[in-house]
């Protein structure tokens, strides 16, 4: 049966040059790894901003870059990381594989826009990486771009707030995709509660950055407007007020952290009943504390300003509100360890990458409460401890969560299987690496080790020597995953549709999927994760009628 | 084309959605667009709620230089245009494809009228030098820099909308033509209409802001 890489439709009719072919398809799969491509081309980009930096932080003292530079290639890393991999992220990459398939649609509702959404993308990959050698060099405000230095800077930041602008109109428009796929695709029976949890995790996801994403999108272009033209919203010399910029940005960057967060949720309460050949524990708690999240999440944005100014009142609450949003937080990995509970526990890499997720997530979640309290936030803010918590939650959490998922649709996506030997090691590495790397950052900060600087002082060097090293480990784990995929591509065995014996959807078609997915839409009147005896309830004849 | 079916277990059919022809969701998409495009304005309308409660009679005193004849002038102009661009859809689903032509040229002029209106505004305060950053607005008061500085931003956001609109209105002037628009399917003009409301619900409330806090 060919598949969606032999055939595929574009924008433009038919097109015979394989380049056109991909560049023009509006199809969801093609274009999800039209995203994967760019974002980890730039992943592993700022992956060797990052190792930079941690070259230059082995010993105290300046060692080969200057300050100003150092300043670069943290804004390098931070822009990056965050507006050209991980916002688009999870949702536009696999779920843009994975969500038509898992809800039985055979596209999204506006596959068009969808692909003007990658070109968007693309758009502001380049208008981002441009700054890199136009102007007077990279940004160097950080990736928050806080007024009024941004305003002053000599550096190129006209470039990099333009891109984040376009970024967050790609980002829009997938989202505003997403929304309308979820309400209108679904195949008939399956209502909300019969929806796979991933597809939860993106329609939260989905919501955050139609909401969201407006508000910072204008506060980008106020700060265009005040570099251009002088426009003095921002500007105290003008009577403007720094401090809404850092409202108007939070109100739209703390919810980002949960945009990034959702999808990845999704994946691990996607993983987790396959590998412990099981249903999950509490769905529908999973699913509404997946929504509640997106939905409180929407008002803690104050808890990134505590030390800015605000009013004593303004804090005390934004705290509270803080608490609260761990709680669904909570009762999802509640669940998933419940989950875990008396199941077959198989512990293939995908699974390994999940549960390592799960750990790190817990120290990131636990150490974000610490900060949401006022008193410790005081003490530790801009130290390396939000530094350490911030990636314990995205590196830690997110992408491990990423890797994971990728792991777990490598055989949807290739139709091969990759060497589980070789994606247990690759664990090992980062997993290890990856603690070595962050852990003693959160003593560093404790101790007052600020944040952004090139130096420090000699009394740290321990902490930032063990870091060093683990930041190596975490580098060779990430390439031997590289490794690990492009060695399952050359010469990985078939896959066949369903090698992991899981329930939902997409694995009850072939690997690779065919253009379009489904030859006819089943109906869906059973729960996503039904297992008796640890194998799949629910059995397909190959028109999609029910067997069993 | 026949209406496909999934098949339960008891082998009864039921509808399966077309993602090439959703009126549905096409109608949704749109709506959530709009509520991005309100979220945009929406912060807009904060900071101008912040900077009016602390500056309030440097605001009073800036919205008297502006002219509120022609804002006024500009505000019936929209709001006859929203009549007449719905009267358009309204007839297209009727058939009435001529009317429906008419009035959505009309609609258009009215548009370009509005953006006339606005650009003599525009340059006379530009010839009185309240711009930002020009060196007569920087030596007012914070207020004044403050409610121009919106003033521009926020007219010109709207301004943009307006000749997007525009731009719209053309395009379904060409379905009409190519029939991608027609009686029986009016998705794209309806969706325009609904875009249109939205500018001039914009205007409508940007109006009072600017023009009559001083009056």
């Amino acid at each position: 049966m060919p598949s969606f890489y032999h055939e595929t439709n574009t924008v433009f009719g038919t097109h015979r040059n394989p380049v056109l072919q991909w560049i023009f398809t509006t199809d969801h799969k093609r274009i999800a790894l039209l995203y994967m491509g760019v974002m980890f081309t730039l992943f592993f980009l700022a992956v060797s901003a990052a190792l930079t930096m941690r070259a230059e932080l082995f010993y105290p003292g300046q060692q080969f870059l200057e300050p100003h530079t150092y300043n670069q290639l943290f804004t390098f890393h931070g822009v990056t990381m965050i507006f050209l991999f991980i916002v688009p992220g999870i949702a536009a990459a696999l779920g843009n594989f994975v969500l038509p398939l898992m809800i039985g649609a055979r596209d999204l509702s506006f596959p068009r826009l969808n692909l003007l959404s990658w070109w968007l993308y693309v758009l502001g990959v380049v208008t981002a990486l441009s700054s890199l050698v136009t102007g007077n060099g990279f940004a160097d405000t950080g990736w928050t771009f806080y007024a009024p230095y941004s305003i002053r800077t000599d550096a190129h930041v006209l470039s990099t707030l333009s891109a984040a602008f376009i970024l967050g109109l790609s980002s829009i428009l997938t989202g505003l995709n997403f929304v309308v796929t979820i309400h209108r695709l679904r195949a008939p029976g399956m209502n909300f509660f019969k929806m796979p949890l991933f597809v939860w995790g993106l329609y939260s996801t989905a919501w955050i950055q139609v909401l969201a994403t407006p508000v910072i999108g204008i506060t980008l272009l106020l700060v265009i407007l005040e570099r251009t033209l002088g426009v003095g919203i921002f500007d105290p010399s003008k009577g403007g007020d720094p401090l809404l910029y850092e409202h108007l940005f939070w109100i739209y960057s703390h919810p980002a952290v949960y945009l990034m967060i959702l999808p990845g949720f999704g994946i691990v309460s996607e993983v987790l009943p396959v590998f412990t050949r099981r249903t999950i524990f509490g769905y529908r708690s999973i699913a509404i504390s997946s929504a509640s999240i997106a939905g409180i999440g929407y008002l803690v944005w104050g808890h990134h300003m505590f030390t800015s100014g605000i009013s004593d009142m303004a804090r005390v609450i934004f705290s509270f509100l803080t608490f609260l949003v761990a709680i669904p937080t909570g009762v999802k990995i509640f669940d998933w360890v419940a989950t875990l509970y008396k199941g077959s526990i198989v512990l293939a890499t995908p699974m390994l990458w999940i549960l390592g997720s799960i750990v790190n997530f817990t120290v990131g979640g636990l150490t974000g409460v610490t900060l949401g309290a006022l008193g410790a936030d005081i003490h530790l803010h801009d130290t390396y401890f939000v530094v350490a918590h911030f990636h314990y939650t995205i590196l830690g959490g997110v992408i491990f969560m990423f890797i994971g998922g990728l792991h777990y649709w490598y055989p949807k996506i290739t139709g091969k299987l990759y060497n589980e030997v070789v994606g247990r090691i690759a664990f090992g590495l980062v997993f290890v690496g990856f603690n070595a790397l962050w852990f003693p950052m959160f003593i560093a900060g404790f101790l007052g080790n600020p944040r952004r600087y090139f130096d420090y002082l000699p009394t740290f060097a321990p902490y930032h020597q063990v870091a060093g090293i683990g930041g190596l480990l975490v580098a060779a784990g990430l390439l031997t995953v590289l490794f690990n995929f492009y060695r399952g591509l050359k010469n990985g065995k078939e896959a066949g549709p369903n090698p992991w014996r899981a329930t939902t959807l997409e694995w009850h078609i072939p690997s690779p999927p065919p253009l379009e997915n489904f030859s006819k839409i089943p109906y869906v009147d059973f729960e996503p994760y039904e297992y008796e005896k640890g194998e799949p309830v629910v059995q397909f004849d190959e028109n999609f009628r029910r067997v069993r | 084309m026949e209406q496909e079916m999934a098949y339960d277990i008891q082998g009864d059919p039921h509808p399966v959605a077309d993602f090439h022809d959703d009126y549905n969701g096409e109608k949704l998409g749109f709506w959530v667009f709009l509520l991005t495009e309100a979220m945009m304005f929406g912060a807009l309308f904060l900071l101008f709620a912040i900077y009016f409660y602390r500056h309030a009679e440097t605001f009073a005193a800036s919205s008297g230089d502006l002219n509120v004849w022609l804002g006024g002038t500009n505000t019936v102009i929209l709001l006859v245009s929203t009549y007449t661009m719905g009267l358009g859809t309204l007839m297209m689903r009727r058939g009435k494809v001529k009317a429906s032509v008419g009035l959505l040229g009309l609609t258009a002029l009215m548009a370009v009228v509005f953006l006339a209106i606005k650009a003599v505004e525009w340059s006379t305060e530009i010839g009185h030098g309240l711009y930002p950053g020009s060196g007569v607005l920087d030596a007012m008061d914070k207020g004044e820099i403050l409610f121009f500085g919106l003033y521009f931003v926020m007219t010109g956001l709207h301004g943009l909308h307006v000749i997007a609109g525009i731009a719209l209105m053309s395009w379904v002037m060409l379905l009409i033509r190519s029939g991608g628009v027609r009686p029986e399917h009016t998705i794209v003009m309806k969706n325009v209409t609904l875009y249109w409301d939205f500018v001039h619900l914009v205007w409508i409330v940007l109006f009072p802001l600017f023009y009559m806090i001083g009056v």
